[in-house]
């Protein structure tokens, strides 16, 4: 399939002002950036992030848009900061609210869903993994309601769920969207919780509450996350051209 | 346009002049795949020729793995920003693998297939004189899995989703065809000093 959404325009480098900054967890905050011309994307899909210091030297990262294309004008940043990062430390520590980045995109053909695609979908995140899923979870509510979602999410603890109050409000009121919690190093706060790693039972439960097959499965978080899961869904029976991984970290 | 507030972590100056515009140097060996790492066992394990449609000549994995091997230390690049300097790789060359089936004269351009139906395309002359490799060891030891193993392509001065994990075809072509990166938005050729990560950069 080609990337319909692609045009030359999308790699070009522009300047985006940081108009709002939100913490999500100790280690993550949101981070709103309003570009000087904004174009709509598929839900997934990344930006790629450059910064300048004065002496010319450049670097550059990748972020997830972890808001839906209807956010017209805006788009939303996932960040972890890591301890031995360069842009990460830079963004939580030192960026503020008026300050100016470049960015280019929304880039990414493959991990990335729109209507076309349908369902039922099963997501499973890893920590910060979340944000592209997000996307997902979001652009589906406003688009396709009937499409039936499981959104199996990893975080240490009740604490460290990224967008843990959106989705729980998402998983009471809308009727095909299904929040599944699983908490490495926590009890589970939901009866529908589950107080342990990600393993095969896991995914074999978010499995049966989509019902039948996904036709798709996103599985984004570090490397060792997604290749844990993609392992226990091989193991499951899952047709591996069904499913689409980004991985970070290494 | 300087960022305010930002002066990059201290990068060492000697290793400045190996790292591509946009990239920075990594210690770790992080995994990039688009789907599950498929599970190739070596009993199934096989290479294949291709000119156009037709198979020219196929390889088990001891086959393959009897063919000379070649040792190459080489700096490699990924287009989402990281770079590794002198990573040692173990394999067979395209070189010796073409000899091995007596072609000489070649197609301009190659589509590289995987076990999992990733595809990737690579001019051919990227792929002879010494310049790329089927890779089967790492650091001295079979390639794991996550990186590609049993086997993978190699074509280290190339962005390294050139570097087709799980390789099992090589497809000679008259005409550049697209691969499974490049039909979604990534860059024909991807060379990492012209920056040229996706369609559209120079």
């Amino acid at each position: 399939m080609m990337d319909t959404t692609l045009e030359e325009g999308h790699v070009q480098w522009q300047e985006a002002v940081i108009e709002r900054i939100e913490r999500q967890t100790e280690r993550v905050k949101s981070f709103f950036l309003r570009p000087q011309t904004w174009r709509s994307f598929r839900a997934g899909q990344h930006l790629d992030v450059r910064l300048t210091a004065p002496d010319g030297y450049q670097a550059q990262r990748s972020y997830s848009v972890a808001s839906p294309p209807e956010f017209e004008g805006l788009y939303e940043l996932v960040v972890e900061r890591l301890e031995d990062g360069e842009v990460s430390p830079f963004l939580h520590d030192v960026a503020e609210v008026g300050d100016a980045i470049e960015i280019r995109g929304p880039i990414g053909g493959h991990f990335a869903w729109g209507p076309e695609d349908g369902g039922p979908l099963l997501l499973v995140g890893g920590g910060s993994g979340v944000a592209p899923l997000m996307s997902i979870v979001r652009h589906r509510a406003a688009v396709s309601r009937d499409v039936a979602v499981v959104l199996l999410q990893a975080a240490r603890t009740w604490d460290n769920v990224i967008f843990r109050e959106e989705l729980i409000g998402r998983d009471a009121a809308e009727a095909n969207f299904t929040l599944l919690l699983s908490l490495s190093r926590d009890t589970a706060h939901r009866p529908q919780d589950y107080g342990r790693r990600i393993d095969a039972s896991l995914l074999n439960i978010s499995l049966a509450r989509l019902g039948t097959a996904p036709r798709l499965t996103f599985a984004c978080g570090s490397n060792a996350f997604v290749e844990a899961v993609t392992g226990y869904l091989l193991d499951l029976g899952s047709d591996p051209k069904t499913i689409r991984t980004e991985r970070f970290g290494g | 346009m300087a960022t305010r507030g930002f002066t990059g972590k201290t990068s060492p100056a000697d290793y400045a002049d190996r790292i591509p515009p946009g990239q920075s140097r990594t210690d770790g060996f992080p995994v990039l795949s688009a789907g599950p790492t498929p599970r190739v066992s070596l009993g199934d394990w096989s290479f294949t020729l291709k000119i156009g449609p037709r198979p020219v000549m196929r390889w088990t994995w001891e086959e393959l793995t009897a063919l000379p091997q070649t040792k190459m230390t080489r700096d490699i690049h990924c287009v989402t920003k990281w770079s590794k300097l002198n990573t040692p790789w173990r394999g067979v060359l395209i070189d010796d693998i073409l000899a091995e089936a007596g072609l000489t004269s070649l197609p301009d351009y190659t589509l590289a297939h995987s076990f999992d139906g990733y595809s990737t395309n690579v001019p051919t002359a990227d792929l002879i004189g010494g310049k790329a490799m089927v890779a089967t060891h790492y650091e001295g030891q079979p390639l794991t899995p996550a990186h590609g193993g049993p086997a993978r392509l190699l074509v280290p001065h190339l962005y390294f989703w050139k570097s087709a994990k799980w390789i099992n075809a090589l497809q000679f072509l008259e005409r550049d065809e697209a691969g499974f990166w490049e039909l979604r938005g990534y860059h024909i050729y991807g060379d990492p000093w012209r920056e040229q990560r996706y369609r559209g950069d120079q």
